[in-house]
């Protein structure tokens, strides 16, 4: 019998994502795929997944889903959520083994904006052109090109390896999954500059990596808009459109920044000041309308070395795993030094659990 | 100046733009259109896809197998080899101009001072090519509009045209695939799909085909609307 998930509950924005939809951005089709891809790849590597395989992306508005008829291996990881198995707490970052009957829920908690729900050997979604990955303003990918709701029920695309995943206890399974690169982190946003640096003043140029932005709540997988300082242009805001990849930093006519993430369109008509390296991207998706940061350049050897340094460490996932006790304890709670976490995201919920409405 | 050489600038580690100019310009776009077949023809290693635009040409590569300087390096050894780009296609698309069709005209004869035949004979006449694609699958920037229909954006923008729209303003035409509010005004509507899913060829043109409207009536339009909601292409190659 195939392992499936009901969907429950599904906040707005809980979708479908994989690794993205390649080879048709020249004709105007957007990719799509995680909003942070560091998490997605976290949870699909700790199951053994290929890292681009398809996972649900929870949104703030957080999501709860039923496992049905046959045990599911599951992982989970993203911004600092609330994960519970029955009402039980879990840490913000975990593999499981689902049993039939079990409730895995997920809501906002102290920070982050996105989490990503991966299960063995992915969920099995038509693709179309070559993705599962969901963009609903084309209707294209996961489930009927939209948005999950409740009632849905997803079904896991289980590889041969599942019956021996599946044979384990429990006890043996579950475990917590220590990722540093998933914690809460105040540094800068690194851009490398280009290809429209030469549209704005010094001032402009100097305003952007001197002066705090703040996210405004234009912020959705399309891109986010920033608050702060103008950047002036120097040449006007208008350029004849060319190709637009992740990350962009687009400044239009409000000399204020956007910048282009997952459901991007793939060209677009204003000057681009720069890039956010794609070793800050997953960083910058989990920010919160309301929060700050800074945007500080580099050059391009710096953005490739932090990307591999990133990937490297996300690729040893698999041994970052500790066991997880079934029924926490106060004292497991403890050991897995969740308590601060725990308190921190119940006082943060209340506050974001209705973001981003 | 139309062989100068192009400007190399990085779009982030992962993508570089080749700009041939500034300006929307058929010999500007033959250059992106060369150097995409060039880049297609030698199966660069570490390029994962190009996206050509009026007066550029975007390269997403994997930063693991290639770095921004390496790809330049490896474009200019492209130059001297033998690009042989296909003839480009032309597109024979029916389009219809009358009522419930065309739904702006009104607008345009008053704003552009012309008849409405004349408007809609000099849209039908013109041949265009796809400079590229952009804002929505299949949705198509053509070049090529007569000089007399060029006509400013609206102030604001409009109520969604419906798909296969012919949508004119800025000096410049295209094809909607989908609807959307618009700052353009619609003088016709296609009933072809230039993108279905279902189809082998999902998109009807490439970038650097030619684009030809035949008049239709609206009965005509009715009856290769239901053909195209049936999976049929609608349109014609040229020979």
């Amino acid at each position: 019998m195939r392992a499936r998930l009901r969907v429950l509950r599904a906040g707005p924005g809980a979708t479908i994502q994989d690794g993205g939809r390649h080879g048709f951005l020249r004709f105007g089709v957007t990719p799509a795929g995680p909003m942070d891809w560091t998490a997605f790849r976290t949870a699909n590597l700790t199951l053994g997944n290929d890292d681009r395989a398809a996972a649900l992306e929870i949104s703030a508005g957080g999501l709860s889903a039923l496992c049905e008829d046959a045990p599911l291996a599951v992982a989970f990881a993203g911004g600092a959520f609330i994960w519970r198995r029955d009402g039980v707490l879990l840490p913000q970052a975990a593999r499981l083994l689902l049993r039939p009957g079990e409730v895995l829920a997920a809501q906002a908690g102290s920070f982050g904006a996105w989490a990503y729900l991966a299960v063995e050997g992915g969920f099995d979604a038509p693709l179309d052109m070559g993705s599962r990955a969901t963009h609903v303003r084309s209707g294209m990918g996961g489930v009927e090109g939209r948005m999950l709701r409740q009632g849905d029920v997803l079904f896991a695309d289980l590889l041969p390896a599942a019956a021996r995943m599946q044979s384990l206890e429990a006890s043996e399974f579950d475990a917590a999954i220590d990722a540093p690169w998933l914690a809460r982190d105040a540094e800068a946003f690194r851009v490398v500059l280009g290809p429209q640096d030469d549209y704005f003043t010094a001032a402009g140029l100097t305003a952007f990596f001197a002066e705090e932005f703040t996210l405004t709540p234009r912020a959705d997988r399309m891109a986010y808009r920033f608050e702060g300082p103008e950047i002036a242009h120097a040449r006007g805001h208008d350029i004849v459109s060319d190709g637009i990849a992740l990350g962009a930093i687009q400044i239009a006519g409000d000399k204020k920044p956007l910048v282009l993430l997952a459901d991007r369109q793939p060209t677009g008509g204003y000057p681009k000041l720069g890039h956010v390296i794609l070793a800050d991207i997953g960083r910058l998706a989990q920010m919160r309308p309301g929060e700050a940061c800074r945007f500080a350049a580099v050059g391009l050897t710096e953005a490739r070395a932090a990307l591999f340094r990133l990937e490297d460490e996300i690729a040893a996932t698999p041994s970052l795993l500790h066991p997880l006790r079934r029924e926490p304890t106060s004292k497991a709670l403890i050991e897995a030094n969740l308590i601060d976490g725990v308190v921190n995201a119940l006082e943060g919920s209340s506050q974001y659990c209705d973001w981003p409405n | 100046m139309k062989n100068a050489a192009p400007r190399y600038l990085p779009a982030g580690e992962s993508a570089l733009v080749v700009e041939f100019g500034q300006a929307i310009d058929p010999a500007i776009h033959d250059r992106v259109v060369a150097l995409d077949a060039a880049i297609a023809q030698a199966e660069l290693a570490g390029v994962s896809e190009t996206v050509p635009t009026y007066r550029s040409l975007m390269i997403h590569f994997d930063p693991r197998r290639l770095t921004t300087q390496g790809l330049i390096e490896a474009l200019a050894g492209l130059k001297d080899a033998e690009v042989t780009r296909a003839r480009p296609r032309r597109w024979r698309l029916p389009a219809c101009y009358d009522p419930p069709h065309g739904e702006d005209l009104a607008e345009v004869e008053a704003i552009l001072g012309l008849p409405r035949e004349r408007i809609v004979a000099l849209h039908a006449s013109a041949v265009y090519r796809v400079y590229m694609y952009g804002f929505a699958p299949g949705f198509t920037f053509l070049g090529g509009l007569p000089a007399a229909l060029t006509i400013a954006r609206r102030a604001a923008p409009r109520a969604p045209a419906p798909p296969g729209s012919l949508l004119i303003a800025g000096g410049q035409a295209l094809v909607a695939s989908v609807a959307m509010p618009t700052g353009w005004y619609a003088v016709g509507r296609t009933p072809v799909k230039i993108f279905d899913a279902r189809r082998e060829r999902r998109f009807l043109a490439d970038i650097g085909d030619e684009l030809v409207f035949e008049r239709i009536d609206p009965a005509a339009f009715d009856a290769l609307s239901a053909a195209a909601e049936a999976g049929d292409a609608g349109a014609l190659e040229e020979a």
